[in-house]
């Protein structure tokens, strides 16, 4: 079923993740993809691979949904790591050629895909313990400096709040539209690419049609309740920074420290 | 003969998710041809789940559903050709019109069917003889169609596909009492001139109790009751501990029997009731 898609990632919980402020869970984050990236040998990168496994052990999301996210970028990882396989200095093993196959290629290319995959890893732990509407929340709170270029934050938040809201409506919609056209005898799942293409279309005209009646529908009902953006506007659920916050930020602190040190003290010398 | 067995159906979406619910659980039910079954449920209950499997668009989870005698799902590439054997109109069907005019939105289903055109507009003008919709309109687009004309043409989009059983998922809901009493006067009209099967699922009792032979009544996933109409509404006080009310005559015919008026409690139309009550009030007006 279309459901299955997972678009809006939730994966909704109640462990210290979950809890965090999002403002500080969005900033975190990037940090630490930040830091995935300066670690620049198997140490340093070791130790953002444990930050980012005992993080996703505390959040409490099955590690099977971990593994479906990474399943996705599956091919983007192989690609980009057997790719670096061909570069990089060291003991030549393997000559075909021009191409050849070295100890440092070797380690270039598992330390990429490593790479990529706690990259992978660490947003996943966002997106997973983070509601969509937290995350417009912290991020119209985190581009509200913005303002000072004139740029519409509230504004853009709350596009981005109302299309999450209705990704999951339409595609409730989406199924039943299909359920209906095929219940008529629409062939959706056979026949060639072009063919496939004509048969969406007694799905499309009717989704485009009450997506249209929907947006109407909810600009009136704004409008009905005096909605005239952002000026003045308090919220519902104001965001708290409290203790758990703090100690998650001074963890981070430590171990982007420790990132660097191990850059700069730990001489590896395997595989070179 | 029946042409719809299911054998302990059970379904449950999202299954092996944490948003996992089962929708209906070890539903065993046999419809014969030619009825009129009522389909009836508090909201939530499981009816659209079941619905949805006997015309193919759910699979099981587990169980079978059988047309005619055979497991619909036994060759998988064959499921449209159950799909025009079982109509299938959804609620609130207007949403899938989609054609520029109404006519061949009607068109839809049999053009699918591989019907050649002349096949498919005599078809088209016998069903929309048959829902009572304006010739005027079929040249319109369906959206410019009043509400009650869309759902008219939906249902025409069905039923000329010209199904052995035909499903109705609430048809009349949000229609005004008068286009609601008509339609259903409709249904009742297609069902006894064609003879072929429809299941109606409906909120109302007062609708059910109209029109069908055998209501299903169903709650929290499972069946709860299948029998004839009369000896439903007999499990007046069972019902209304599911959430349901019989229909309001069928009220006042118990509180009169339990009162010691010597009618029938098991009456659920106007009708009925009118025959019951007449009698006893001419008596009455004889003994003064
Ligand atoms: N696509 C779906 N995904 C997940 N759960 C669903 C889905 N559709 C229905 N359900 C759940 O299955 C149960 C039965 O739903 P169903 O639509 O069959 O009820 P219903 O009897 O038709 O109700 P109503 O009278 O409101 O139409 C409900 O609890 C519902 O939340
Ligand atoms: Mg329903």
């Amino acid at each position: 079923m279309i459901k299955d898609v997972t678009l809006g990632q939730y994966f909704p919980g109640k462990s210290i993740i979950h809890k965090l402020d999002p403002r500080v869970k969005v900033l975190l984050t990037l940090v630490n993809i930040v830091f995935i990236f300066i670690a620049g040998n198997f140490s340093s990168l070791g130790l953002m691979t444990v930050f980012t496994l005992v993080a996703m052990l505390l959040s409490g999301v099955p590690f099977t949904r971990y593994i479906r996210s990474i399943r996705g970028v599956l091919f983007i990882v192989l690609f980009t790591s057997i790719l670096n396989l061909f570069y990089g200095g060291g003991t030549v093993l393997v000559k075909w050629g021009f191409i050849q196959i070295t100890t440092g290629g070797i380690r270039n290319a598992i330390f990429i895909a490593v790479r990529i995959v706690v990259l992978i890893l660490m947003s996943s732990i966002l997106t997973y313990t983070t509601s969509p509407t937290q995350l417009t929340d912290a991020l119209e709170r985190l581009m509200k400096p913005l303002k000072i270029f004139r740029i519409k934050v509230h504004e853009i938040a709350m596009m981005m709040t109302i299309a999450l809201r209705f990704v999951p409506t339409l595609l409730e919609e989406t199924d039943k539209i299909m359920s209906a056209q095929k219940a008529r005898g629409a062939d959706l799942e056979s026949g060639g690419i072009i063919s496939r293409v004509k048969a969406l279309i007694p799905v499309l005209i009717p989704l485009f049609v009450s997506s249209f009646r929907r947006a109407y529908d909810l600009a009136m009902a704004m409008e009905c309740r005096c909605y005239n953006g952002g000026k003045g506007r308090t919220k519902m659920k104001v965001l708290h920074i409290t203790a758990k916050d703090i100690i998650t930020f001074l963890i981070t602190v430590a171990v982007c420290v420790g990132v660097v040190l191990l850059n700069i003290f730990v001489v590896e010398n395997f595989l070179i | 003969m029946n042409v719809i067995e299911t054998k302990n159906l059970t379904y449950t979406y999202g299954a092996g998710t944490p948003f996992s619910k089962t929708a209906i659980e070890d539903v065993n039910i046999a419809i014969k041809k030619g009825e009129f079954i009522g389909l009836i449920g508090h909201t939530g209950s499981g009816k659209s789940t079941l619905i949805q499997q006997l015309n193919g668009l759910l699979r099981p989870t587990s169980g079978t559903v059988l047309l005619n005698g055979k497991d619909i799902w036994e060759k998988k590439k064959e499921i449209r050709k159950v799909r025009f054997q079982v109509g299938m109109v959804f609620q609130y069907p207007e949403y899938q019109l989609f054609e520029d005019t109404v006519i061949k939105d009607i068109g839809f289903g049999p053009r699918n069917m591989g019907l050649s055109q002349d096949e498919v507009n005599q078809r088209v003008m016998q069903v929309v003889d048959f829902v009572g919709l304006d010739h005027a309109l079929l040249e319109k687009s369906p959206f410019d169609l009043s509400g009650g004309e869309k759902r008219r043409a939906a249902i025409a989009g069905v039923i000329a596909m010209d199904p052995d059983v035909l499903v109705l998922d609430e048809p009349t809901a949000g229609l005004d009492p008068q286009g609601r009493d008509h339609l259903l006067s409709q249904i009742k009209a297609y069902h006894q001139q064609r003879q072929n099967t429809v299941i109606l699922v409906s909120h109302s009792m007062e609708d059910i109790a109209r029109v069908a032979d055998r209501v299903l009544v169903m709650n929290e996933s499972k069946v709860f009751l299948f029998d004839e109409t009369a000896k439903v509404f007999f499990h007046a006080k069972e019902l209304e501990q599911i959430g349901l009310r019989v229909p309001q005559v069928t009220k006042i015919m118990m509180k009169l029997h339990e009162n010691g008026y010597p009618v029938d409690p098991a009456v659920f139309t106007l009708d009925q009731a009118v025959k019951e009550i007449l009698p006893l009030v001419q008596r009455g007006a004889a003994n003064d």
